[in-house]
């Protein structure tokens, strides 16, 4: 059953990156003698509408297996995380019918996913505070928030690689590039880190902690940055370059400067590969877009997403947290990035309601929120531990 | 007060922007605009009109949106930096939060201290800016939502010339046989749901206003959660007790003013087996070691039956039995307790021997129960031990006095005085884990340790808050307006006949892409020309 499980999260991966190509190809086509998506973008839907299927497909299979719904650590739940923006793109082109959507959407579903699995995939079993209905009440619907306002993300993207000027150095032009680029360091990490544990690398040190003790600790890429007073065990491994202080987590700052030193070096070559900015690389996609419609796009996945986040990530959060936690609220780490989450989306609606904050500005604050919720993902759970730390 | 009066004949609030009965535009400076600024309807806002009185001023300070985005984003801010470094609650409690933070963090921990980030969500400050935020939500809402539905309860059929040639989607043509035409559209319109009202000739088909009241709506279930939350500061209405309970112990239940009890039955703790456990665990337990199943108390709860004197013993009527579990609170009246923690192997009981030390003869078994000793132990045959004094968590002060730092019996020792029938005066021994001590000099007998009891104790969670309902009520409202407001649109769509020709306007507080298809289907087919998106046009003409 696991088997099945994850052959079919393989296929759904493999059909949203054929998707996206066909979807791209729908732009690049230059027979279009209608209005409206051409047959390359049919063929772009059909697939992605399969490879969510798939993934369904993935999802329930895991959830009979285990026994409970595959979101209780950080792959499943990214993974989930991944499915759903497919779906709540899915929905969006159905409305709006802009196959450039699906050419933004699809790669951050894929690279979520690929994020995903470069976390422990086993299936594990769920710890006394998990075991409720409301983990897969409370888990999915802030996910299925999330990825709306996802969506939102994608049509800022799109706005700005349009609206941006790539000819003159500007600010906007700065920023842009450094999302791409931050874009990019994601790939890197899970190229670098799949290939070392294609590679099976692995480095034991003993090291002493931050309170004295000894302790050991395992790398999978090669060292740059050692633990306190570390000790390498595993013979003909790498030397460290630099030991670290106990306090600071050296493995994951090994991590991070991996990934970083990868996405540079990636970027560079894209740069040398395209002769130009990825953005502007990326204008003549958008270069048959209305504006005005993908600045709608943007705000209307926002008006979705919102009401699902809060009911999700904030209302079942917080009966269940009464549940289990005894309290509904308790400064968790967690539970006020979700509740700056709620305020960012909150002064985003404010700011275009009544301040006139539409078009480039708009976009900007969806970039922004994006990353947001990529923060409360990633970092509160591998950086700042809290209760909701299952990442294992 | 002085009210203005359209050309229409309706009279308007002073500061109205535009009529409310035909939305002719009474404010100069809206006059040279192609396009009306149609929020709120243009209509007379206090906080626009009025900057006289204190009151006024801090109406319009309250009143404005961009105070309110401000107070949003510090709010959002502020509590980003709480999370940098773990709130005061959550710190282990092995040393005060003022050595903790800088002996954790350094530098950085220590100015986050001594900047009050360790309790930032119960600084006064914080509080502050939550009840600006209330307080910005309240005078928002009223300050717009009266107006607003004056001017959307006020709005006449046919609507000024001036009115519908700025609004966003706007179009004027010619029609074959205008009668007609807007026969088809109108039933058009009402099959596209639209409620539709006629004047002179003139259609004004609207739908989904009750969407223009959802931010009101989730404003106020915003202010009842607000409000919830001021109501935990008061005495009764929330209860967070923690109750330790014993195996076999039966304890009052706090803040129950004695009514429960509560007996525990047996405390259950369970690991994942890979052996029994489902197979496809087996990975996940062989990397993690010990990955911990079920934490359980089985408890009974009983209420006290009757009224009793102080000091007499409760009658106790059984209630029920239930198994305690995390995520399966045990509920009676307005309590609940959760099982939130737990203590393996606590020492109970332990036994001992009066013993002579030359011969090693026993003259009986005692066993204390370390949670309530009893003064003395009679042996029979004149052997008796009497307990001098009893150091449930026993340490040396620096005096070198054996003192005792907790009343839980982590280590815990005794002074025992032993009568014998040939030592009538008896023998004074000091009788700790592994150490006896004997203050006067050599005695004859001794308290030999036999052996040990351990019992596992449960710490619940005694729980009682009076205020939740209101919290649900405000969610509840809240999810109730935030939909109302987000999916749903109201739109309108005006067609009037002007000098022969048909003019056609269309508004929508929102998704102005669906308003447009519904216009282009509703005049399909009428010979009236679709109107056009002005804004959208100028940008292109612009780009």
């Amino acid at each position: 059953m696991v088997t099945i499980s994850s052959n079919l999260l393989y296929t759904a991966f493999i059909l949203y990156l054929i998707a996206t190509v066909f979807f791209a190809g729908s732009i690049k086509d230059k027979n279009r003698t209608k209005k409206g998506p051409n047959r390359w973008a049919a063929i772009g839907l059909w697939i992605s509408i399969i490879g969510f299927a798939a993934q369904l497909g993935y999802f329930i299979t895991r959830w009979i297996a285990a026994g409970h719904a595959p979101v209780s650590n950080l792959f499943e739940f990214t993974t989930f995380f991944g499915m759903s923006l497919v779906g709540a793109f899915i929905v969006i082109y159905l409305i709006y019918k802009t196959p450039i959507l699906g050419v933004f959407t699809l790669p951050v579903a894929v690279l979520m996913i690929a994020y995903a699995s470069m976390f422990p995939r086993e299936v594990s079993p769920l710890i006394p505070a998990l075991q409720s209905d409301w983990l897969h009440i409370h888990v999915t619907t802030a996910a299925v928030g999330q990825a709306i306002l996802a969506v939102s993300f994608a049509a800022g993207l799109i706005y700005l690689v349009k609206s941006v000027d790539q000819t003159k150095q500007s600010k906007q032009r700065f920023w842009l590039e450094a999302i791409m680029f931050g874009l990019v360091c994601t790939l890197g990490f899970i190229i670098i880190s799949s290939s070392f544990s294609a590679a099976g690398y692995k480095a034991e040190f003993n090291w002493i902690d931050k309170n004295g003790q000894e302790a050991v600790l395992e790398y999978h890429m090669p060292a740059l940055t050692g633990p306190n007073e570390g000790q390498l065990t595993t013979e003909g491994k790498f030397e460290p370059l630099a030991e670290m202080p106990a306090i600071i987590n050296a493995k994951k700052l090994n991590t991070v400067i991996w990934s970083l030193a990868s996405g540079i070096i990636l970027y560079l070559a894209l740069r040398l590969i395209l002769r130009k900015r990825i953005g502007a690389a990326l204008q003549p996609l958008a270069k048959n877009i209305n504006l005005d419609l993908v600045d709608e796009i943007g705000y209307r996945s926002v008006l979705i997403g919102f009401p699902v986040f809060t009911l999700g990530a904030l209302i079942f959060a917080m009966i269940w947290a009464q549940i289990a936690w005894t309290r509904f609220w308790g400064w968790d780490p967690k539970e006020v990035w979700a509740l700056i989450t709620f305020l960012f989306y909150a002064a985003y609606l404010h700011l275009r309601l009544s301040k006139g904050w539409h078009g480039e500005k708009s976009a900007w604050l969806a970039v922004i929120g994006f990353i947001i919720i990529m923060f409360n993902l990633v970092a509160v759970n591998l950086v700042i531990a809290g209760l909701h730390s299952y990442a294992g | 007060m002085k009210e203005v009066k359209c050309d229409c004949g309706h009279v308007n609030p002073i500061g109205t922007i535009l009529c409310e009965s035909c939305g002719k535009v009474l404010e100069e400076k809206e006059k040279d605009k192609k396009l009306l600024d149609m929020r709120y309807e243009g209509s007379a806002r206090r906080s626009q009109t009025y900057n006289k009185t204190i009151i006024d001023k801090i109406w319009n300070f309250f009143s404005s949106v961009k105070v309110g985005v401000w107070l949003i984003v510090i709010t959002l801010i502020a509590s980003a930096i709480g999370t940098i470094l773990p709130q005061e609650m959550y710190i282990p409690p092995i040393m005060p939060a003022e050595e903790y933070y800088e002996d954790q963090y350094g530098w950085i921990g220590k100015l986050y201290y001594d900047l009050g980030f360790h309790n930032l969500y119960s600084s006064w400050w914080y509080l502050i800016l939550i009840a600006s935020i209330g307080i910005s939500l309240v005078i928002c809402s009223l300050d717009r939502v009266v107006p607003l539905y004056r001017a959307l309860k006020k709005q006449r059929v046919s609507r000024h010339e001036s009115y519908l040639k700025r609004q966003r989607v706007f179009g004027a043509s010619q029609a074959e046989d205008t009668d007609q035409a807007f026969a088809m559209a109108k039933e058009k319109l009402k099959s596209k749901k639209y409620s539709i009202r006629e004047e002179d000739g003139n259609i004004l088909a609207e739908k989904g206003r009750f969407s223009r009241w959802g931010p009101y709506v989730n404003h106020v279930g915003l202010i009842i959660f607000l409000i919830g939350g001021m109501l935990r500061f008061v005495p009764g209405m929330y209860v967070d007790k923690i109750l330790w309970i014993r195996e076999g112990e039966t304890k009052v239940i706090p803040e129950t003013n004695g009514e429960y009890y509560l007996k525990n039955d047996g405390f259950i703790l369970e690991m994942y087996d890979k052996e029994k456990d489902k197979e496809v665990f087996e990975e996940a337990i062989d990397k993690a070691g010990m990955v911990a199943k079920n934490y359980q108390s089985n408890v009974t709860l009983y209420k006290k039956k009757g009224d009793t004197v102080a000091g007499e013993e409760a009658e106790l009527e059984k209630v029920k039995d239930y198994e305690i579990k995390v995520n399966k609170p045990l509920r009676f009246e307005r309590f609940a307790l959760y099982q939130v923690d737990y203590k393996l192997n606590e020492l109970n009981k332990m036994s001992f021997a009066l013993t002579n030390k030359k011969t090693g003869e026993e003259y009986g078994d005692l066993t204390v129960d370390l949670n309530d000793p009893q003064d003395v132990y009679d042996l029979g045959n004149g052997y008796k031990a009497e307990v001098v004094s009893y150091f449930p968590d026993f340490e040396f002060d620096e005096n070198g006095e054996p003192i005792t730092k907790s009343r839980v019996p982590n280590n815990p020792a005794f002074v025992f005085k032993m009568f014998t029938p040939d030592k009538p005066d008896g023998e004074i021994s000091f009788v700790a884990i592994r150490q006896t001590i004997e203050p006067f000099g050599d005695n004859e007998y001794k308290m030999a340790f036999k052996g040990i009891d351990t019992k596992n104790v449960s710490a619940l969670t005694v729980r009682k808050d009076l205020t939740l309902w209101i919290f649900a009520l405000g969610g509840v409202i809240f999810m109730v307006g935030v939909a109302q407001g987000s999916y749903w649109n109201h739109r309108r769509i005006w067609l009037r006949r002007v000098n022969g020709e048909v003019w056609v306007a269309g508004h929508t507080n929102k998704n102005w892409h669906g308003l447009k298809r519904e216009i282009e289907a509703a005049l399909d087919g009428t010979g009236i020309k679709v109107p056009e998106d002005q804004l959208q046009n100028q940008s292109e003409k612009k780009g």
